[in-house]
């Protein structure tokens, strides 16, 4: 996203659209990435309930992945995972290309 | 036509809010402040205002409670003084860089400690670089003038910053003098509707007010600010003009009494102004080449008009009513000495730090202030940059 000018934004620091926090990617902050074993998940969804940012994508009430543009690695998801099917992984396991990074 | 009354200038402060008929006034009572806040509350007691009164337990909430108000598109008003200024400092620079307009007299009081009630410039001149307009009142009559030209003022769109208005605790605040009052509905008429375009309770059209704002965005909002602070000089100006065909009184960003000619020149802010006209005159009657420089409008600074109205004296002294500790010397004269350093001629400036904790300063003090312009303007010699008016050695 480029970055606009002083003369190209709300006064005040206001934000005039709504539900646009999506925008801001906060996949960054993360040490630790949520990680799903399938074979232990049996999609009861707990995730989903408890996750602070949304970042459990659902589709057709089964869990598809996680979003990790916006998941902070807050880890709540695996200490809910009634099944133990979310492992925090260090963020240093994965190379520049797994995190998605240019 | 208006009427003419005897008010305090507390009194004056609580006729004009009257008069604007805010839809929020959120206030906590300080010293020398409560009367305006006093005064205030009867009229809503006695439903002559619309106004909501929130009686808050601090400034901090004061001004909180005027923010979330003006955020939701409401007119807001608050009133303080030194501690309760200082209380509520970080919640004022919120309130500037939200841009909301909301208007508040600030009666000059003493910061503590050791605690003192008495008028010095300390508690607003420390808030100078929140980011608020500052206008300070020689008079009753000027309270009342300004606090009605700080609500278009801030409104303006080109500007949308919050106005303190500042009169000397005690002297001013606790002092009657003789005031005329606008009528009712052209005070009304003058300061017109507001509407803030981005209201908190509009759900139709939502809007975040106060998100996190980083490295990326930060610096490009103090950018805004800083350009409606430049703006608001010209627009203090226009409303000044405006205001003199419902008053009769006309208002610029500064007031430059006697200064044709003037040789010697003293430049000061609030009630001392006044003291120094009555010296001016008596000095002129003896040929003195004397004026004074009157300081209304000291944020935004107008250093431009200010290095004009100063480049031909040949010495100047300006008065400081507050002490910034271990800088070259006071607010004021670290401005003014900063504005005419673009000038070929070098013009001689010193300081008089006075007043401070309310001590008194007459006729006496000032004229030494001339007496020693005159031997600067003689001699060319400087002999005390920094000095210190009314205190004993």
């Amino acid at each position: 996203m480029k970055e606009k000018g002083w003369k190209e934004i709300p006064l005040g620091g206001l934000i005039l659209e709504a539900g646009n926090a999506e925008k801001y990617t906060t996949g960054g902050w993360r040490t630790y990435r949520p990680v799903r074993d399938e074979k232990k998940c049996n999609h009861c969804l707990l995730c989903w309930v408890y996750c602070p940012d949304s970042s459990i994508i659902v589709e057709e009430t089964k869990i598809k992945e996680f979003d990790y543009e916006h998941c902070k690695g807050c880890g709540i998801c695996s200490v809910q995972c009634p099944r133990d099917a979310i492992k925090m992984v260090e963020e240093t396991k994965f190379t520049s290309q797994e995190k998605g990074e240019q | 036509m208006g009427k003419i009354v005897g008010l305090t200038g507390d009194e004056v402060a609580a006729e004009a809010i009257r008069q604007i008929n805010p839809d929020v006034v959120a206030a906590y009572p300080i010293t020398p402040q409560t009367a305006i806040v006093q005064n205030f509350s009867q009229f809503v007691a006695d439903g002559v205002v619309s106004t909501e009164m929130v009686r808050v337990e601090s400034e901090h909430s004061a001004m909180s409670a005027c923010i979330g108000a003006a955020a939701a598109g409401a007119r807001a008003m608050t009133a303080t003084s030194a501690n309760g200024l200082a209380l509520m400092w970080e919640i004022c620079y919120i309130a500037a860089s939200y841009r909301l307009p909301i208007v508040m007299p600030v009666v000059n009081r003493a910061l503590s400690g050791p605690i003192n009630i008495h008028c010095d410039h300390s508690d607003s001149m420390g808030a100078r670089d929140s980011g608020w307009i500052q206008l300070y009142s020689e008079n009753c009559q000027e309270v009342y003038d300004n606090l009605i030209q700080a609500m278009r003022i801030a409104e303006n769109k080109e500007v949308l910053l919050p106005v303190m208005v500042t009169l000397d605790g005690f002297i001013i605040s606790h002092a009657m003098e003789r005031v005329e009052i606008l009528e009712d509905e052209k005070v009304r008429q003058f300061i017109g509707k507001y509407k803030n375009p981005h209201s908190l309770l509009n759900i139709d059209n939502p809007v975040t007010w106060g998100p996190l704002d980083l490295y990326d965005y930060y610096f490009e909002h103090k950018r805004q600010q800083i350009e409606a602070m430049e703006k608001a000089g010209e627009v203090i100006q226009r409303v000044g003009k405006e205001f003199k065909e419902i008053s009769g009184r006309s208002y610029n960003l500064m007031e430059n009494y006697r200064l044709e000619g003037a040789d010697l020149v003293v430049v000061a802010a609030g009630s001392t102004a006044g003291t120094v006209k009555a010296v001016v005159n008596e000095l002129r009657e003896e040929g003195i080449k004397a004026g004074l420089l009157k300081i209304r409008v000291f944020r935004p600074f107008p250093a431009q008009e200010i290095s004009q109205a100063l480049k031909n004296a040949e010495a100047v002294a300006v008065l400081d009513r507050c002490v910034s500790f271990g800088a070259q010397g006071g607010p004021i004269f670290l401005e003014v000495r900063s504005a005419l350093f673009e000038e070929a001629k070098r013009v001689p400036v010193v300081n008089y730090i006075y007043g401070l904790g309310g001590r008194d300063i007459g006729i006496d003090e000032i004229k030494a202030v001339y007496k020693n312009l005159e031997r600067i303007a003689q001699t060319k010699k400087i002999e005390k940059l920094v000095g210190y008016l009314g205190l004993r050695e």
